[in-house]
């Protein structure tokens, strides 16, 4: 039963994705008092379960398909929790069981909190709230004091607190000679230096990727050489400084050359994708559902018709709490199939949403190694920050819970191997920040997760545990979902 | 209330549906000045693209075109039309405007409609109200149509969804001004005749221009091929992908641009992107795109537009402006004659032939397939 950490969990005949140890085979897995008994062929497991039995213990056997997946718990190194301050938009414990609806067991939360984790007291708090929470929350800490950008924050202390990272996300350091010092003080904490890489003076007021579409919408544009101006400049201070250096959510192609060059340089550079950028675009800014997370639901034929009337009901309460339109025929341009609202806010998010020929150079770094690893950039908002016009409303998508249901898209569609998709999500970016997770090695702390990967679902905000309803995918069928998410050897998440 | 329907652009309609909304203009303009011949004319035309003035118009029974005289013209004196008699139209402007509030004031007047005007200053706008409050509180009071001035793009097709009553967008941000095109296309319909194969040049800071954006669309459903001029830094290159299946080009020297041009249509260049950098100086702007005597010497009959408020002397010099080629002012008349049949359209109490061209959208994008 869920919260029981003393119960043995046996999970039996499923397919054990742990890229961590190169293991990729049916069989079975014993977790026994936090932490993995064993793993491997089911004869050999059923051997632990049966002494464990045979010495009165009740073991909690879960019997799976071939199909069913069962992997490390997942590692997010981009969380945004919103405590302590924004606790309208999200709360440590809310965000901790949305991860774990996820299937992710250890999420690293940005630090642009109010106050900002920018000290020792803030780092103490947030753990204090993490060690209430459902998974495990590691705080990352700012780079400069209040994410100002003017003086370094006690980067030592900070990582002798438990820090596991600087950024000051949501702000790029602006400054290169303000990063250069960050690079350079970070060193003998071995933490790495993140940076949100957008040149403020190339994307000014820009609130979606610039091009024809946004000018058709008379929005204002962000540029790709936005990102790529200030990755390219932070490329070099990392080979300058030898520092340790992690590119954020890189959203377009030229992101993904630079990348690439500087690691076959050898510079010490990771970098990570969200999952909106690999699979949606720009064009969702306008209503189109392109790509891989197209909605297959043909329009029924009242939604195609000349819908010049209005429905006599005006639903707010829907669109307020998911953040999509209104179901109505004549309320969105759009309308099934394909098409929905054009200016959705639940589209609006930083980076921008690019185009599929980025999305389509992500999915390729992201296959090469360029790309270590995919985070959620999870940026919860209250209905209030999304119920305006695009401009005003707030930049962020509630990630936490569709990662895996959309990234599987990538996988159903032999874009990326599976092993590929679970290492991204599990070693490769528990490799990046140096953190005792992503594995599923024997006498390793239990994190697991269970995948069904064709069960089909309709994203429904409603049903979130995040309190950020703010998603694009609002109405759209993704295939495959997380059943089950074991955390330290306790069942967290099972549905 | 259920015939209700918003014009929030002119992306997808098609130039019967413009033309159309033209024609009911100057027939509710005619009848609204008391010229009774032509809303017989209407009459007999009732299958040829027209209006059903009769059909729907409450006060209709009393008027005097059921006499059925269409000989000539009689002339009964401006008068105030019934047709949305009993109904209310707000406007919600948040943006300062002259022509465009008030003539959306007059025309509804001229249809007998309640007119209420709200401003964001000296309302609960000030008080931090969300434009979604402002909408519901407003829309809770029962308006058949609220007309909507936003400086943020898509404001007017967001509100839209939060509402019963009809919207009509004003203005919104950078990216449409849709009765502001209908009003420049009757204009230029009136001074060229048939739009189809004329040449429009569109001057000035396009980048920042909900009107160049709607007469793209507006102007080349009518058939008309559209050029747009302006500095590099205020016509991105972005715009020759912006209209992918419209007659819409662009170029960077007027001089070009006026050759062959049937008409010129100068934009206001907002003094507040000189401190944007976009422009080294006014002097330059208007050396290289200001609409002089001089460049126009070449042009004598070239119709000049302009959709105001107007610097005079950087994008068009007074002597241009108000001189005899100029049709400014017409275009400021029109603007009352353009929002009443907009009004009455989107109060659902007059109806304009064949809204919408057949897979327009559809064509530019094939995932879209809808209606309004």
């Amino acid at each position: 039963m869920p919260g029981d950490v003393t119960l043995p969990i046996w999970l039996r005949g499923g397919r054990i994705v742990d890229p961590a140890n190169d293991v990729d085979l049916i069989g079975d897995l014993i977790v026994v008092d936090g932490t993995i008994r064993a793993v491997g062929k089911a004869a050999e497991v059923a051997a632990h379960a049966r002494a464990l039995e045979a010495s009165g213990q009740t073991v909690r056997a879960v019997d799976l398909t071939e199909e069913q997946i069962v992997a490390p718990g997942f590692v997010d190194l981009h969380a945004h929790l919103r405590e302590p301050g924004l606790e309208l938009r999200e709360t440590v414990q809310s965000g901790a069981r949305a991860a774990a609806r996820g299937g992710f067991t250890t999420i690293c939360c940005m630090p642009n909190t109010q106050p900002v984790i920018d000290d020792r007291g803030v780092v103490e708090w947030v753990k204090a709230l993490a060690a209430e929470a459902a998974i495990r929350v590691l705080p990352i800490a700012a780079i400069t004091r209040d994410q100002a950008g003017a003086a370094l924050t006690e980067m030592a202390e900070l990582a002798e607190a438990g820090a596991v990272a600087f950024s000051d996300d949501g702000k790029p350091v602006k400054n290169a000679g303000m990063l250069r010092l960050a690079l350079t003080y970070a060193l003998p904490t071995g933490k790495p230096v993140i940076n949100h890489c957008e040149d403020p003076d190339l994307v000014g007021q820009g609130v979606m990727h610039a091009g024809a579409l946004a000018t058709r919408l008379g929005l204002r544009g962000w540029p790709a050489a936005g990102e790529t101006v200030m990755l390219a400049r932070d490329l070099e201070l990392a080979r300058m400084t030898g520092g340790r250096y992690h590119a954020a959510h890189l959203s377009v192609a030229g992101s993904v050359d630079l990348v690439r060059r500087a690691k076959e340089q050898g510079l010490r550079v990771t970098a990570e994708v969200t999952p909106h950028h690999l699979l949606l675009s720009h064009a969702w800014v306008a209503g189109d559902r392109e790509g891989l997370l197209a909605a297959p639901h043909p329009p029924s034929s009242t939604e195609r018709g000349r819908s010049t009337f209005k429905a006599d009901r005006v639903d707010l309460g829907r669109s307020l709490s998911d953040g999509s339109p209104p179901l109505h025929p004549q309320m969105g341009r759009g309308s099934g199939g394909g098409a929905t609202s054009r200016y959705n806010t639940a589209t609006k998010v930083n980076p921008p949403l690019r185009t599929l020929a980025d999305a389509e150079a992500l999915i390729g770094g992201l296959l090469d190694g360029t790309i270590d690893c995919i985070a959620t950039d999870h940026a919860p908002h209250s209905a209030v920050e999304k119920a305006c016009c695009f401009d005003e409303a707030a930049f962020g998508i509630s990630g936490l819970e569709t990662a895996l249901g959309a990234l599987m898209a990538l996988v159903h569609a032999e874009r990326l191997p599976l092993k590929r998709l679970i290492a991204a999500l599990t070693s490769a970016p528990a490799r990046a920040f140096a953190l005792d997770a992503g594995t599923l090695g024997e006498g390793r702390r239990a994190d697991v997760v269970v995948i069904d990967p064709h069960a089909r679902w309709v994203v429904d905000p409603a049903t979130f545990a995040s309190q950020g309803r703010n998603t694009p995918l609002a109405g759209v069928e993704l295939q495959g979902r997380v059943t089950m998410t074991i955390c330290g050897g306790k069942i967290v998440f099972e549905g | 209330m259920s015939d209700r329907r918003n014009l929030l652009d002119l992306e997808d309609w098609s130039g019967d549906a413009i033309t159309g909304m033209l024609d009911l203009a100057e027939q509710l303009r005619d009848q609204q000045q008391g010229h009774m011949s032509r809303q017989a004319d209407t009459h007999h035309q009732a299958d040829t693209p027209g209006v059903e003035l009769e059909t729907h118009c409450p006060g209709s029974e009393e008027e005097p075109h059921q006499a059925g005289s269409a000989a000539g013209a009689e002339f009964a004196g401006p008068q105030k039309l019934d047709v949305l008699r009993g109904q209310a139209v707000i406007t919600l402007f948040y943006e300062n405007s002259t022509r465009t509030r008030i003539s959306f004031e007059l025309a509804a007047k001229a249809l007998g409609a309640d007119v209420a005007n709200m401003t964001a200053t000296g309302s609960s706008v000030e008080k931090g109200e969300s434009l979604l409050d402002t909408i519901k509180t407003l829309d809770a009071m029962g308006p058949a149509i609220i007309v909507l001035r936003h400086p943020a793009s898509g404001a007017a097709e967001t509100a839209a969804r939060w509402c019963r009553a009809a919207m009509v967008n004003a203005g919104d941000g950078w990216h449409a001004h849709p009765t502001q095109a209908l009003l420049d296309a009757l204009t230029l319909r009136e001074t060229l005749g048939d739009l189809a194969g004329k040449r429009i040049v569109i001057l000035g800071d396009i980048q920042h221009s909900r009107v160049a954006r709607s007469n793209c669309w507006a102007l080349t459903a009518l058939g008309a091929s559209v050029v747009l001029c302006g500095p590099t830094t205020l016509l991105p290159q972005s715009f020759a992908a912006a209209y992918p299946d419209r007659a819409v080009s662009l170029t960077y020297d007027l001089d070009h641009a006026l050759e062959g041009a049937d008409a010129v249509m100068a934009l206001r260049l907002q003094k507040e992107r000189m401190a944007g950098g976009f422009l080294p100086s006014l002097r330059e702007y208007r050396r290289h795109y200001g609409l002089t005597p001089e460049r126009l010497a070449a042009y004598p009959s070239l119709p000049i537009l302009h959709p105001g408020p107007m610097n005079e002397g950087i994008e068009i010099d007074p002597a241009v402006a108000h001189g005899p080629r100029s049709v400014i002012e017409r275009q400021v008349a029109n603007g009352v004659a353009v929002r009443m049949a907009v009004l009455a359209w989107a109060a659902g109490v007059l109806d304009i032939p064949e809204k919408m061209k057949d897979g327009t959208r559809k064509a530019r994008k094939a995932s879209e397939g809808h209606g309004r």
